[in-house]
């Protein structure tokens, strides 16, 4: 080892969302360097919104990232509707559900069929793979584009959606389109299968690492904890959303101007696996199944395995939604007028909100005046919470692999950083990391 | 004949718009025997500089960004600008009604001046730009439509009227006529007025028309009861960078 000497710098991680850059120099087997760094142009939403009327937040902050739009339109309505006590009906609820469940499918099966699949079959990107393996990928692709339909039927379009306003929805899908959905959804768990067993054949590429961490996500008592929920960490236990701030610390990195997050120790996680480590008692059966079948048990430690978690997830989230689509039969789905807009009385306040995204919690928090304008705004993205993870990961991952070539050192770093499907332009925190 | 070499490139955005590219599934098979794509960052590890037609996501926000895209001008036959922060500075320009200064303390505090920036504006603020793919999100069937146009050697037919040609033909009921500010009236088409099928509003996304009817602009105010603040306030959120041309 003494003779080892690397020199990566991997400019642009590719096959993630946005900007980030690994540097790592080893001198004579002592690691002189190991950084993950960002290099996303920042966009300053927080100060954007401000001064804008309340009815155009979700629309703007949508924006945030074009991946999970679904979950940052969420996010944001549900911080305008408690900060101006505006009510939801159960069936609008269930709606948004449904649309959480299709961008959280949609999103983790371009992760793992698009971002992490080449690194197991050992190619650069997905397209030599419509060659090799055109079966495979012709499924994860159909359940990529029904999860991407069913995000149409319930929100207008798959990014941006343009029919969740607050209060409600300004077009709902009929029990016909719903039901043509559950008859798709049921089909497509033969899919699901064989993209698990996919991935159940390549799982052992994944290294076997472990760093104990905490992890952080929605909680609650009776479902998998999507939509809404308490504050829940596994070291510390639950506390209510509006307390996020002394969970998601922002905080300065000696000799860097990077914003990490940390709550009881020196970085958290979120994501699949921080959910699937706090509520997988209340997964779907199948999706305990899937689980089972990787060896997945919590609490894991991996982060490897939140690809894993992931899966896990795609395949709780096509049960639970034949289960939504199943109440809402049950219930009577109730029409409502057409260009619907709910009647909302503008009044003065702060709401937060959380919502579980695919890469783990996000927070928006609004002030609004008597107005309905927007006075402050702050928004906590997931990513920006996982960064101290994944720099911790890597310090303590490059000495255990630090023998292997360094074309190898290289991809087990990068498959390191998707493994946690960072989404760096979400980044209205962007963070510029200067290490000296 | 060779294939022609493709590149995609992201600056200031969402990554929407390449999404809506993944989002192509089987067509974007099938696209994949026309075209070879040699850069495309968010899917692909392999890059290179050698490429006929480079499409390019997001808006330019700092200087240091101006480099990387005279160099893509330099390799590219063709540059192809998608989605709204790219055609026209689309959301980003928001910000640009601000004082930059207090907009970076407003976000980072007392490490403001770690974080450059200038004024959000569209990749043809740069560079010359020869093709254009409006909307955010862009529609995926509008950028197959343009590829295809590419690859045949024609320039892309964009509509050049406004987005309420489009949604009477879909017979809405008029915003206006529900108590609802629309920009429709000077937003460019092509989108097939889809805000205001879905139940909500037109917001501008695809940027103003090249002459936008400013006196049926204001006939619409005077009818219902607008004031040219109203409108103002909502030609901010995707006309910024435009605007300020005007």
């Amino acid at each position: 080892m003494k003779d080892k000497n690397l020199n990566i710098e991997v400019h642009h991680v590719t096959r993630v969302e946005g900007h980030g850059n690994i540097y790592v120099n080893v001198k004579e087997g002592r690691i002189e360097r190991c950084e993950w760094n960002i290099s996303e142009a920042p966009r300053f939403f927080e100060a954007m919104v401000v001064g804008r009327y309340w009815n155009e937040l979700h629309h703007i902050t949508s924006r945030i990232c074009g991946i999970c739009s679904i979950g940052h339109t969420l996010a944001s309505l549900k911080t305008t509707e408690e900060a101006m006590g505006i009510k939801v009906s159960e069936q609008d609820v269930k709606l948004r559900k449904l649309a959480l469940h299709a961008e959280n499918m949609q999103s983790h099966l371009l992760h793992l069929g698009f971002l992490v699949l080449p690194d197991l079959m050992g190619v650069g990107s997905v397209i030599p793979l419509a060659s090799s393996n055109p079966e495979e990928l012709k499924t994860v692709l159909r359940l990529h584009r029904l999860a991407n339909e069913m995000s149409n039927m319930l929100c207008g379009r798959t990014t941006h959606p343009q029919r969740l306003i607050p209060g409600g929805f300004s077009k709902i899908p009929t029990m016909k389109e719903l039901d043509t959905m559950r008859k798709r959804l049921r089909e497509a768990v033969t899919d699901v299968q064989t993209v698990a067993e996919l991935f159940n054949k390549l799982v052992g590429g994944f290294p076997d690492f472990t760093r104990e961490t905490e992890f952080i996500a929605l909680t609650k008592p009776d479902e998998y904890a999507l939509y809404d929920g308490k504050l829940a960490s596994t070291d510390t236990g639950t506390a209510p959303v509006a307390e996020y701030l002394t969970y998601a610390n922002e905080y300065i990195v000696p000799n860097s101007t990077a914003k990490w997050s940390k709550h009881s120790r020196e970085s958290y996680m979120v994501g699949a696996l921080a959910r699937f480590n706090i509520n997988h008692e209340k997964l779907s059966p199948l999706a305990k199944k899937t689980a089972e079948n990787f060896g997945l048990k919590a609490v894991c430690h991996n982060p490897f395995m939140n690809n894993i978690a992931q899966l896990v997830e795609v395949v709780h989230s096509i049960e639970d939604s034949i289960r939504l689509i199943n109440e809402l039969e049950a219930d009577g789905l109730k029409s409502q007028p057409e260009y619907y807009k709910p009647d909302v009385k503008v009044k003065a306040g702060r709401g937060v909100g959380a919502v579980e995204v695919p890469r783990g919690i996000l927070f928006h928090d609004y002030t609004y005046n008597d107005k309905g304008v927007c006075t402050k705004a702050n928004c906590v993205i997931p990513t920006n919470q996982n960064h101290g993870n994944i720099q911790l990961d890597m310090n303590a991952l490059l000495p255990k692999i630090l023998g292997r070539p360094e074309k190898e050192i290289e991809l087990k770093l990068e498959m390191l950083v998707r493994a946690y499907d960072p989404c760096i332009s979400c980044s209205t925190h962007a963070v510029k990391v200067y290490f000296t | 004949m060779m294939k022609p070499k493709v590149a995609f490139f992201d600056f200031a955005g969402c990554e929407g718009d390449q999404l809506q590219v993944a989002n192509l599934e089987e067509e974007l098979l099938k696209l994949l025997d026309k075209v070879e794509v040699v850069s495309f960052r968010e899917v692909m590890k392999e890059h290179s500089d050698n490429y006929d037609i480079a499409f390019i996501e997001g808006s330019c926000t700092r200087l240091q960004d101006e480099d990387r895209l005279k160099q893509i001008r330099k390799n590219a036959k063709i540059v192809v600008a998608i989605g709204s922060c790219a055609t026209i500075g689309g959301i980003n320009a928001l910000r640009n009604y601000k004082d930059l200064d207090e907009v970076r303390r407003t976000v980072y505090g007392e490490h403001a001046k770690l974080f450059d920036t200038y004024a959000a504006r569209p990749i043809d603020a740069v560079i010359p730009v020869d093709a254009y793919v409006h909307g955010c999100p862009i529609d995926r069937e509008e950028f197959l439509n343009v590829v295809k146009s590419l690859l045949l050697g024609k320039k892309p037919e964009i509509p050049n009227y406004p987005v309420c040609v489009e949604c009477k033909k879909n017979e809405n009921v008029c915003a206006f006529e529900r108590g609802q500010f629309c920009v429709g009236p000077v937003t460019r088409a092509g989108c097939n007025s889809c805000c205001v099928n879905e139940g909500t509003i037109c917001w501008g996304c695809r940027g103003l028309i090249d002459n936008p009817n400013e006196n049926a602009q204001k006939e619409v105010l005077i009818k219902y009861g607008l004031t040219v603040n109203d409108a103002i306030n909502k030609f901010k959120l995707y006309f910024g960078w435009q605007e300020a041309k005007r």
